[in-house]
């Protein structure tokens, strides 16, 4: 059998939910483990005093990278059918924008103002507060400015589709810059110490 | 209450983390989420959308549980403002909805945030979760000058 198992219809559709809460419970139990809850901890990666968010989130992506690579290349995952997020040139990088001012305004990310708020800081809650409302004046607003909103499409582009290199190459070339970061993380860190 | 125990190796906490990405890949075909479930349940509310409870959503129920959880067991669960010394408790909940409205805002357009354009993009070599997560801490670190003295 070949992953992804959703689609082997192994799951009725209750317990494809079940497995989206143990999943989501793992995911919140990293965040908190690592610290991601904390918006002070966070903002070390701003102030460059505590690359935290640096060293969890690239090695979150290395593991996944490889391990999904790895199965791919043995045959138990099918890649093609895993999800790749579409790529829209102008919006995401407009996007990516307004999101990190931000991240650094509120001091917590999405998935980390949940934590927040899960563990009882306030300040979590009012970040979830002020992106329900963030996401509803954007829902309204931006499928009226299609020439912004919908601008430069590209569809499941992939790095390797981009560059034109085998997608092994691009795996590679990512697991040594992420090795070379925390290479330099662990110096920075060292001489703001 | 005994004091908190202090937070986890990073590198062991991003494997850990990179390894239920990647099991929501072999399992679901797709990642991790979290601005997805506000803009789901923001829809619903609306009466633009599907039915709230889906597997996005439930995920972030998950989230809430698991770090819940997780900060108890740890002995870090406290009601508390997280801020720092100079700054008022008011002016550290302003900052912080106004940055979820601007995040709010951002995720709608780039359709995703760190965890969802972040992590699953970029473990997927997605191009645009690239673009985004470099336009995003480049915009981070270009914001935090204006807001520094709030976390001394």
């Amino acid at each position: 059998m070949i992953a992804p198992l959703v689609d082997a219809g192994l799951f009725s559709d209750s317990a494809s939910l079940l497995l989206a809460l143990a999943i989501g419970v793992a995911f919140g139990w990293a965040l908190e483990r690592a610290g991601l809850g904390n918006a002070r901890k966070l903002m070390g990666q701003f102030t460059l005093t505590d690359l935290t968010v640096f060293k969890v989130m690239f090695s979150a992506i290395v593991t996944a990278m490889l391990g999904s690579f790895w199965l791919a290349r043995l045959g138990w995952l099918d890649l093609s059918r895993v999800y790749v997020p579409e790529t829209f040139v102008v919006p995401q990088i407009l996007g990516g924008v307004i999101f990190g001012a931000g991240f650094v305004a509120g001091g917590l990310c999405p998935g980390t103002s949940c934590v927040a708020a899960a563990t009882g800081r306030l300040d979590g809650l009012a970040v979830i507060a002020g992106m329900f409302a963030g996401v509803t004046g954007a829902g309204l607003l931006l499928p009226r400015l299609p020439a912004l909103f919908d601008a430069t499409p590209r569809g499941a582009l992939t790095l390797p589709d981009a560059l034109h290199i085998p997608y092994g190459a691009a795996v590679f070339i990512v697991v040594v810059v992420a090795l070379a970061g925390f290479q330099a993380a662990a110096e920075i860190e060292r001489s703001r110490r | 209450m005994a004091a908190p125990k202090p937070y986890a190796n990073p590198y062991l906490a991003g494997t850990g983390l990179g390894l239920v990405l990647l099991a929501a890949f072999v399992v679901a075909g797709r990642g991790l989420g979290a601005s997805g479930a506000f803009i789901r349940a923001s829809e619903h509310l609306r009466g633009s959308g599907g039915p709230w409870f889906d597997w996005i959503v439930v995920e972030i129920i998950g989230v809430v549980a698991g770090g819940c959880l997780s900060a108890r067991l740890a002995g870090r669960w406290r009601i508390a403002i997280e801020r720092g010394a100079d700054r008022t408790a008011s002016g550290r909940l302003t900052a912080a909805v106004s940055g979820g409205v601007l995040m709010g805002l951002g995720a709608v357009l780039a359709r995703g945030c760190t965890s969802g354009l972040g992590l699953t993009g970029g473990a997927m070599l997605s191009v645009g979760s690239w673009l985004f997560i470099a336009a995003a801490f480049t915009a981070g670190y270009a914001t935090m000058p204006f807001v520094r003295r709030a976390w001394r």
